[in-house]
């Protein structure tokens, strides 16, 4: 029993982190129905860029604090993936705009071995794992019968929070009307007077955040990463958001908590252990597109005049 | 004074295909102008290039006396032109409200779009009844309704229909029409393309004929309307 609850804990936490990644998938399909590829290589970048501010802008005195060295160094992360993200749109993905659907396509997987190379050539041993501090949150929590890691309860919170507070962005502000009108129906946004550059380039920003935040999340929880990373979990959250039914939001968290909830337990109590647990996941994935095409929540039929 | 629209000699292609080739009209502020003829006769790819959807291949397209031609769709919004295209487009996954506050996307003053938007409700008092539900469960005269409501959120100096009678039954059509005059009335100018020419053109100080991508013929509605061309060709009558 407490096997179970710790598992179903560990599966949460791992759908959290594979949630704020997928909300980045499904964002930039919705607007201009691009699979973005390279996009798990953002949440690698974002790690190393956390790794980057611990190792070698923190003075030696905070590094220890965590509730100093935390936040700046989600904040490295967060600007290296966004600035990677804005250069990768711009110059890989906006000439593209109007090209047949494969040419983005394969750019994206061109952009994603960019990205990996480049790691590996310019931060130290970035293919073999480098170690992430963690001094500061290898607290455990005890919730009841099961108890978590600190830096687990700390992802999941984080989690949640940035995908209601993204929910709220965009059914309620203006910009994010913007951005649903542009995902609907670009031309007519055009007419309204929304400039799809802009709403474009936003998406990208907000989906490289978040993958941006959950990489320096997830290096403080597994407590060392490298320049693989990025495509493992890329294909997780990918799948969660094809699960959930791609261009939606709710769909994107909902699918990635499934997938961690099957990866977990499926490697627990399933044979062949963790060494077979993404079959389960791949299993659940081509059931749920034979009887339900679109996703979880995906719509039936997009109507795109 | 110089017209408030002025296109001239103006040529669209889409690759190879010419769909504009010609077409040269004027719009006066506060005038009502329509643009009749027949099917694939080029009149949406008008309006289309007017909007900044499309670019020109050739031509000008001057309002207020400067060259928009080439501007980008949301520049031309902002200088005054509003665009409700043909079919309605209004965005199904929306509620009314929100597609009223997307035709006011450019507009920051809270109050000034509070009160349009009640306007419109006043106007259509259906939408004002079902604000709260998505465009797409709507008929197709309630979505036109919407998106002439939402086409007049941005307080155009100039606004461009295309067939907003199309698929109306005779009532609603007539209220569309009568909201068109009353648009005008109020200092909005109108450039109208219509499959229903009769009653474009009884409505209209101008109206042009295009034929085959080129501006043939043009003159006061009621002379169009009494032109033997006309009413051969548009009209139904032989
Ligand atoms: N996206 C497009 N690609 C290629 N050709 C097009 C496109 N849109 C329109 N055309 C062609 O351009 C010509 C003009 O079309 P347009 O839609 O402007 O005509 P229209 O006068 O609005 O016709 P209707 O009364 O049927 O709405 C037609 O021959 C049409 O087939
Ligand atoms: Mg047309």
């Amino acid at each position: 029993m407490t096997t179970l609850l710790q598992q179903i804990a560990n599966g949460i936490a791992l759908g959290a982190t594979i949630g704020l990644i997928a909300l980045g998938y499904t964002m930039v399909y919705g607007i201009i129905q691009l699979i973005n590829f390279a996009h798990g290589e953002v949440f690698m970048v974002g790690a190393f860029g956390g790794l980057a501010v611990h190792r070698w802008l923190l003075p030696e005195a905070w590094q220890g604090d965590w509730y100093i060295s935390l936040p700046l160094m989600i904040v490295g992360g967060v600007v290296v993936a966004v600035t990677i993200a804005l250069i990768m749109e711009r110059f890989a993905y906006r000439p593209l705009r109007n090209a047949p659907r494969l040419a983005p396509l394969i750019t994206a997987l061109g952009v994603s071995i960019v990205l990996q190379e480049a790691i590996r050539i310019w931060f130290p041993n970035a293919e073999s794992a480098q170690a992430y501090p963690k001094a500061f949150i290898d607290a455990q929590v005890d919730l009841g019968p099961v108890s978590i890691s600190a830096s687990k309860l700390l992802i999941i919170v984080v989690s949640v929070a940035l995908s209601v507070g993204l929910q709220l962005y965009v059914t309620k502000s203006r910009m994010g009307r913007a951005m649903r009108a542009t995902a609907q129906d670009r031309d007519t946004a055009r007419l309204m007077g929304v400039n799809p550059d802009r709403v474009i380039v936003l998406t990208f920003l907000i989906g490289a955040a978040l993958a941006g935040v959950a990489g320096v999340l997830y290096g403080v929880d597994i407590t060392n990463v490298d320049n693989a990373i990025g495509f493992q979990n890329g294909i997780f959250a990918f799948t969660a958001a094809v699960l959930g039914g791609i261009g939606s939001l709710r769909g994107a968290v909902i699918g990635a908590f499934i997938i961690g909830l099957i990866k977990t337990l499926g490697g627990q109590y399933m044979p062949g252990g963790t060494q077979y647990d993404y079959v389960w996941i791949f299993v659940v994935l081509i059931f749920v597109l034979v009887f339900r095409p679109q996703g979880l929540f995906g719509e039936a039929e997009r109507v795109r005049a | 004074m110089s017209p408030l629209l002025e296109v001239g000699d103006l040529s669209v292609a889409y690759g190879a295909i010419e769909a504009v080739r010609d077409v040269t009209f004027s719009v006066d502020e506060g005038q009502i102008v329509s643009l009749i003829g027949a099917n694939g006769a080029g009149k949406t790819t008008t309006l289309r290039t007017v909007s900044g959807l499309l670019r020109p291949r050739a031509g000008t397209v001057r309002f207020d006396g400067r060259d928009i031609s080439g501007l980008p769709a949301h520049s031309i919004l902002n200088l005054g032109i509003a665009h409700c295209p043909e079919g309605r487009r209004t965005f199904g996954r929306m509620t009314v409200e929100e597609n009223l506050l997307l035709g006011a996307y450019t507009r920051d003053d809270e109050p000034g779009i509070q009160s349009d938007i009640r306007r419109v409700y006043e106007l259509f008092p259906v939408l004002g009844q079902r604000k709260n539900q998505k465009a797409g469960l709507f008929s197709g005269g309630e979505q036109q309704m919407l998106a002439i409501g939402r086409a007049m959120m941005s307080r155009p100096r100039l606004l461009m229909l295309d067939e907003p009678s199309m698929g109306l039954s005779p009532i609603m059509t007539n209220l569309i029409f009568q909201t068109i005059s009353e648009l005008q009335s109020q200092g909005t100018t109108i450039l109208l393309v219509e499959q229903n020419a009769l009653a474009a053109l009884a409505l209209s100080d101008h109206g042009y004929v295009i034929d085959l991508g080129a501006t043939t013929l043009d003159g006061p509605g009621k002379e169009l309307l009494a032109d033997e061309r006309v009413r051969s060709a548009y009209l139904g009558e032989d």
